[in-house]
């Protein structure tokens, strides 16, 4: 195994884990604010890249494209929160699981009724297109871009609430919800400011990497799942939790897949070891959810400590 | 206690339906009545298993599929050996009784429920609902990526399992089988409740800590309880599987276990009769409403939506009134 | 008690909507999928198939379709009532193998004819082989068998081989290398419904091969394929049909361009059924149609064709005239084998573009019109 092999790899879980992070931002920041526990995140990923690929099919622009599944999602978000979550906030979590699974049904029939059974077209734009010389690997420009998106909304959240008035009031919401109704903050419209913005991220997220990938109904559940893994990784409601959660879970999942089967090759016969390699592989991000959980309770950074 | 009477009217009326509507089905030649009744009793059954640890418990496992699942894995593996005529493990024969199956899906349905709950309940709360979602799909991606029992492709069961003295392959006598395995499970349920440990389960789902305070040990009856649950879950496994005469690793989809949830809820939380009713329909919705729109599932979170935001102690809250005993 | 359950049964088919099928009539009950992300195979099947009966004018056949949702127990359930409460005679539509083997054995065995547009998982081709089931598609095996054959016809001599971890994704890499000759560059497995293949992608770009053969069906495919594209990697792509066809094709766009595949069916055949096939569906539905298209419509044709010389109540004559398969199949010659399944010839495919739309154009023959699979050795029909 060479190097640049190795490299290209790290890379590759990098990538992978910063789009976790914009799915998983939105889901902590929603549940450290809120208390809320949201399955349809998901749904929100599949609605930015489905409006993304319609809007950048109708303008032929990509960027056009992303800012249309970016509102989508984040129109999508402030809906649902004003008709259905606003009315979950105080009840227990079984409550909210259970509809916010009913809204995944609601979603994904709802993008099929609109888009019809069949996948998407929504291809990198040309300027992103083919492949950049790292020195020691060629490495697709659009997973830099990934890459680079991710770290800018990384730092621009972390601006956002260390900084602004809004990411005071967020901050202050986690801690103590009474004082700042107290304070006199609007405390139902900064609810739905919050979720738009989670929302908005998670249609980001959607949209980046509808291009790469297939846009179709159903895609925001598998991501959903991580998303979930890498926020119970990083300690529910903490969004350096999900930070940390999310290039673990990524470097981990690419690297187990990567590594497992040629580590099985070396005493399994190769078509065995391919298999023993590759189920385990698809579990190894369960186990180490299970273990974080087993020896931190409340995840790497717990957010109410 | 008039509440009281009415949910116990209820049940009755629940219980005597759900056996009059196959038996008129019996009479009328319209099998696939009875195959539907059949299927709602073994949902009902995995609800039962479930309701005991959401319900009683306030144990919300988000991973019951896992158990259902694996139940269903025992008979179709079980069945498969004693058709191929191969050992399962270390020489052991497989077996196509049912009785057999059954005791060997609780076995090992309960041993796994006791790892996955001694882990789990380390936690509460949300991380609960997700640590279960995780050992749920841990097992899920291994039983889609094993293929020695068919991975994805899933398991068929050529010939019905078999029980003393009644044809299986009959759906009558199946749907029999069913039942009675059906209405054991909520007697066994309605004994728990009642039970010291029943209220011990129950007290500390309301406060955990004064439980603690009167030296009940809530991880202790809390694990026995989430141990039960799953054994009887795997059951409702297997006999899903020989209904079917299929296992796949779909059994064990996060899905399923959202199904189970939404079994419970739409019939009632904790209520004894609540996943009886909560199961009759989801079959029913999914029967009529499937054949007259292919985008039947949207109606269906509709429905959903309306009962949790609305209606929140389901069908059975709402015919019996709001107040929960226990 | 006769006279109770005579009566019982009025009121059952009255509250079942009058299912009860007049004496003359045939129903095909078509179990297929329209919902979830395979949703688009199971809708074209269905679009080919209506088409067929539509052309037809049958006034006696009575089609009942219905959701599986891509889920095994749902389909064994859409199965009993179809079998039990709308009497269906001959079932058809299963797309996914699980799901086909999830409920043909039991059809089969309680004298319901099924007809496989799609699916043709080994078993069922080989020892699990049955009468009463007839495959119009092809076997499994098939299309991956023709694909390494022709990885041997392109002088490709060390591929890279790759599929998704479960039995469809075994045989589709053992097919492949029943008949290709050259080396292996790799072989690997991914994940069902994997959306990231930067680490295998990673991998081909590092084993020195000269070309991949892949077969990753649905959003799988588009998935790779687009980021295949955006790697820098530029070996050739091999595949079989179904993860390079119309339903997939304009989602994948320009990246696509070029790949070669296998398949027993291309828009572009050249004969009279086929011509008019592909006119008429584009008029009917307005887009191309694609192999399940293709598969759907051949499927009802021989079941039209069979019902042409005889009643499906007369179970042996209707065997036979469906074992006859008279009807103009849209891919050319089209006969079945002893185990039921087919006779054809294989065509390699390239991704071409006409007219601004992504379609497929016939390069050259895989096999010729006597290949048959091999599982056939092991039925005993």
């Amino acid at each position: 195994m060479s190097l640049a092999l190795f490299i290209e790899q790290l890379l590759n879980g990098v990538q992978f884990g910063l789009m976790l992070f914009l799915m998983s931002a939105g889901l902590t920041l929603v549940f450290g604010v809120m208390g809320l526990i949201n399955l349809a995140h998901g749904s929100l990923y599949m609605i930015g890249a489905f409006f993304c690929a319609a809007a950048a099919a109708a303008t032929g622009s990509f960027w056009l494209g992303l800012v249309a599944g970016l509102a989508a999602a984040a129109a999508a978000g402030a809906i649902i929160e004003i008709t259905v979550i606003r009315r979950l906030y105080d009840r227990d979590h079984l409550d909210q699981v259970l509809a916010t699974f009913a809204l995944i049904l609601i979603l994904s029939e709802g993008v099929r009724m609109i888009f019809g059974p069949f996948p998407l077209y929504l291809n990198v734009p040309d300027s992103l297109r083919g492949t950049i010389d790292l020195g020691i690997t060629q490495y697709s420009l659009y997973r830099l871009t990934l890459i680079g998106f991710g770290i800018a909304v990384a730092v621009g959240l972390w601006l956002l609430i260390a900084r602004t008035r809004l990411g005071i009031r967020i901050r202050a919401g986690e801690n103590d919800r009474e004082m700042i109704a107290a304070l006199g903050v609007n405390i139902r419209v900064l609810y739905t400011v919050v979720f738009a913005l989670g929302a908005a991220l998670a249609g980001l997220a959607g949209a980046l990497v509808g291009a790469i990938q297939s846009v179709q109904v159903g895609m925001g559940e598998p991501v959903l799942i991580l998303a979930f893994v890498v926020i119970v990784i990083g300690g529910i409601g903490s969004i350096k939790g999900a930070m940390v959660g999310a290039l673990m879970v990524g470097v981990i999942d690419t690297m187990g897949r990567f590594l497992l089967p040629r580590f099985f090759a070396t005493f399994l016969e190769p078509s065995q070891a391919m298999g023993v390699g590759a189920a385990l592989a698809s579990m190894l991000i369960y186990v180490l959810m299970a273990l974080v959980l087993v020896l931190r309770p409340k995840g790497l950074f717990p957010a109410h400590a | 206690m008039r509440e009281m009477r009415r949910e116990h009217m209820l049940n009755v009326l629940l219980a005597v339906a759900l056996f009059a509507v196959p038996l008129w089905a019996y009479f009328a030649s319209e099998p696939f009545v009875i195959t539907l009744a059949t299927r709602v009793a073994i949902l009902a059954m995995a609800g039962v298993g479930l309701n005991l640890a959401l319900g009683l418990g306030g144990m919300v496992s988000f991973g019951h599929a896992v158990f259902f699942g694996l139940g269903g894995y025992c008979a179709g593996v079980l069945a498969h050996h004693a058709f191929s005529g191969t050992p399962v493990l270390m020489g052991l024969p497989g077996t196509n009784q049912m009785l057999v199956i059954w005791l060997v899906a609780m076995l090992t349905s309960g041993l796994l429920a006791l790892v996955i709950g001694a882990l789990s309940l380390r936690t509460s709360g949300i991380f609960f609902i997700m640590i279960t979602l995780a050992f749920a799909q841990m097992f899920f991606y291994f039983a889609l990526s094993w293929p020695a029992y068919g991975g994805e492709d899933g398991l068929p069961i050529f010939v019905r399992n078999q029980f003393p003295g009644l044809n299986t392959m009959r759906p009558w006598e199946l749907f029999v089988v069913a039942y009675g395995l059906l209405m054991l499970v909520l007697a066994l349920f309605a004994v728990i409740r009642a039970s010291r440990f029943g209220a011990a389960l129950m007290a500390i789902r309301q406060n955990p800590d004064r439980a603690a305070a009167v030296g009940i040990s809530p991880f202790g009856v809390k694990l026995v309880a989430f141990v039960i649950s799953g054994m009887i879950t795997g059951m409702a496994g297997a006999m899903m599987a020989d209904l079917t005469r299929f296992v796949s690793p779909a059994m064990m989809a996060w899905q399923m276990s959202g199904e189970l949830i939404v079994i419970i809820i739409l019939g009632g939380t904790g209520r004894l009769f609540g996943p009886v009713a909560g199961a009759a329909i989801l079959v029913g919705f999914e029967v009529i409403f499937g054949g007259m729109t292919e985008h039947w599932k949207f109606w269906l979170g509709l429905v959903l939506l309306a009962v949790v935001l609305f209606a929140r102690g389901g069908f059975v809250g709402l015919l019996a009134g709001r107040d929960r005993h226990g | 008690m006769k006279m109770k359950a005579t009566l019982v049964s009025g009121l059952v088919a009255l509250s079942f909507g009058a299912s009860a099928a007049q004496a003359d009539t045939v129903t095909i009950g078509m179990i297929t999928t329209l919902s979830g992300g395979g949703a688009g195979l199971g809708v074209d099947v269905r679009d080919g198939f209506q088409l067929a009966l539509e052309q037809a004018g049958n006034a006696d056949i009575r089609l009942v379709v219905e959701d599986d949702a891509q889920r095994p127990e749902t389909a064994v359930q859409i199965a009993e009532r179809m079998i039990q409460s709308e009497r269906a005679d001959i079932l058809t539509g299963i797309i996914w193998s699980n799901l086909a083997m999830a409920v043909v054995p039991s059809v089969v065995a309680q004298d319901i004819f099924y007809i496989s547009p799609n699916a043709g998982p080994s078993p069922l081709a080989g020892a699990n082989c049955h009468p009463n089931y007839f495959n119009a598609a092809w076997q499994n095996d098939t299309l991956h068998e023709a694909a390494g054959q022709t990885a041997n016809e392109q002088g490709y001599t060390n591929t890279f081989i790759m599929a998704p971890n479960y039995p469809a994704g075994t045989d589709a890499l053992n097919g492949f290398k029943r008949y290709y000759q050259g080396e292996l560059a790799g072989e690997l497995f991914t994940q069902v419904g994997q959306t990231d293949y930067a680490a295998e992608i990673a991998q081909i770009r590092a084993s020195g091969a000269d070309s991949v053969f892949i077969f990753l069906p649905g959003g799988m495919g588009i998935s790779f394929v687009r980021q295949y594209e955006q790697s820098g990697v530029d070996l050739p792509i091999i595949s079989a049909g179904f993860s390079f066809d119309q339903d997939v094709l304009p989602a994948m766009g320009s990246a696509a361009l070029g790949v070669i595949n296998t398949g027993q069916w291309s828009p572009d055949l050249n004969n009279d059924t086929n011509i008019a096939f592909v006119a008429d569906f584009q008029e009917a539905y307005g887009r191309l149609p694609s192999i399940y298209a293709s598969q759907g419509f051949d499927t009802a044709n021989l079941i039209l064709s069979a019902l042409n010389t005889a009643e499906v109540s007369d179970q042996d004559a209707f065997r036979d005239a469906l074992r006859a398969a008279e009807f103009d199949s849209v891919r050319g010659s089209f006969a079945f084998a002893s185990n039921h399944h087919p006779i054809h010839r294989i065509y390699v495919r390239e991704v071409v573009e006409v007219d601004g739309a992504l379609t497929n154009r016939i390069i050259g023959t895989a096999f010729e019109d006597d290949y048959r699979d091999i599982h056939g050795e092991n039925c005993s029909m």
